[in-house]
């Protein structure tokens, strides 16, 4: 791309200067890797003599279409500032884009310094004094991201843990193939369904590995609000507990760095309310079984013809759950 | 009876091949997904030997669980039926070690390195 123009950088220009003042151009415009249904792209904008470093989020390819579960990219965009407002640490949005903008659906927000790569942030030295600090950061995170008032939500899907199971139910009886571990925790779940939250709340609905922004400071943005929801705080207690996400680290049940003690201390702290254990574990097992599931779409996107090695390789991951699940659900007896 | 090389030995000089000759002369995304082949492979080599002798096991459980013979995928899509409906549970005789036994079986040959696949080892599986 460095020797043509790449052809959103000059609308993407006009559409900055119209929100900040005395930008008179952009550089460095190059797509990120990930996020396989929206697009990330980093760029500088150029305001004088200074630069801006800039996120665009947008949908593939500019697309105008809306998808079904994703919550919407102008919906992202304002349940950010939402919670940016009850300090929850985000990156700040600086506009979002207008379709005369020509550059599609999107928005644009500052680029926070830092690191998402898991293993990098549970092995390197840089990260060492944050490691310790981080469930306990996680818990107040959480705490008052679920405190966003409910009127001021734009609207979203309310996902219950029962629509949560009947819907990936649906995707695994799509898939079509015997996965008896998935059964039994499908009937696990809904043998010990929990009695309905006693509080709904915006939920993230992927707080975990690579949606967190982390620094030698600990976490500073929470990333990728395409998931978030209305439904059972709990969830998002639960689903950096999920084995796949503590990247090797199995003691650490806290996203491999953590316990869940100090993660639930620290929501208590924060005004979280009571945190509910079973309710928690019920969440942990639903979360490992989703991503059980959703490693089978990508058996069913490779076999439609996306034929990437790493794609077909990404299938088999789902035995990893099964073995969580087994854990949770049917331990082996110490003997 | 299949020619020599077998099919082991086979997959396992393609591996070679890729690590040993023809990663080094990539870069970026070729080098990476160059990688992800010759792992996919090795797990192909893993499969190859652990998976009959597998299977066998696994058919003789399903017999003695559903009562009956029939093919492999039917059997298992009959145990899934039954673990679905709460016919089987945990509590019925051999299921909890069936199902452990065909998720070590998975794991053995997917991700030998997978973190809970290590601790339930430690924790004593198979002893």
């Amino acid at each position: 791309m460095s020797d043509k123009v790449n052809p959103i950088a000059a609308p993407l220009a006009a559409a900055l200067a119209r929100e900040i003042a005395g930008v008179n151009g952009i550089e460095n415009l190059k797509r990120l890797s990930g996020g396989a249904s929206q697009e990330t792209w980093a760029f500088e904008a150029r305001q004088g003599d200074k630069v801006i470093p800039l996120i665009l989020r947008r949908a593939p390819g500019g697309d105008r279409e809306k998808s079904a579960t994703a919550a919407g990219l102008e919906t992202e965009a304002a349940l950010i500032k939402l919670a940016g407002d009850v300090n929850v640490p985000i990156p700040p949005v600086r506009l979002v884009l207008k379709e005369s903008d020509g550059v599609g659906r999107g928005f644009i927000m500052d680029r926070v310094e830092g690191e998402t790569i898991a293993r990098k942030i549970l092995r390197d030295e840089e990260f060492a004094e944050a490691r310790p600090k981080l469930a306990r950061q996680c818990g107040e995170i959480l705490a008052r991201l679920h405190s966003v008032d409910m009127a001021k939500l734009p609207p979203l899907r309310l996902s219950t843990a029962k629509s949560e199971i009947e819907q990936y139910f649906n995707t695994y009886k799509t898939h079509n193939h015997p996965h008896p571990v998935f059964d039994l925790a499908f009937r696990w779940l809904k043998d010990n369904l929990p009695s309905e939250t006693p509080r709904v709340t915006l939920v993230h609905g992927d707080f975990r590995h690579g949606n967190l922004m982390i620094g030698p400071d600990g976490v500073r943005a929470v990333l990728d609000w395409e998931l978030a929801h209305t439904g059972d705080p709990m969830e998002d207690l639960a689903w950096i507990c999920v084995n796949s996400w503590r990247f090797g680290n199995i003691d650490n049940p806290v996203g491999g760095f953590g316990q869940r003690e100090d993660m639930f201390a620290g929501y208590e702290a924060a005004g979280g309310g009571r945190v509910d254990p079973e309710r928690v574990k019920f969440w942990e097992v639903l979360g490992t079984l989703k991503w059980g599931v959703m490693c089978t779409t990508m058996v069913m996107a490779f076999q439609a013809g996306d034929r990437s090695v790493e794609r077909a390789t990404i299938g088999r991951r789902s035995s990893e759950t099964e073995v969580d699940l087994l854990r949770l659900l049917a331990p082996l007896k110490k003997g | 009876m299949q020619e020599q090389p077998s099919a082991y030995e086979l997959v396992d000089i393609v591996a070679e091949f890729i690590r040993v000759h023809a990663m080094p002369q990539l870069t970026g995304h070729a080098a990476f997904h160059a990688l992800v082949a010759a792992n996919a492979l090795d797990m192909v080599k893993r499969e190859l030997k652990i998976l009959p002798k597998a299977t066998s096991e696994e058919m003789e459980r399903l017999r003695a669980l559903l009562g009956h013979d029939g093919t492999l995928e039917d059997l298992n899509r009959e145990l899934c039926g039954k673990i679905e409906s709460g016919e089987l549970t945990l509590d019925t005789d051999g299921l909890a070690d069936h199902l452990w036994a065909i998720t070590m079986t998975k794991l053995a040959i997917n991700q030998p390195k997978y973190s809970g696949y290590v601790r339930a080892l430690e924790e004593g599986y198979g002893k």
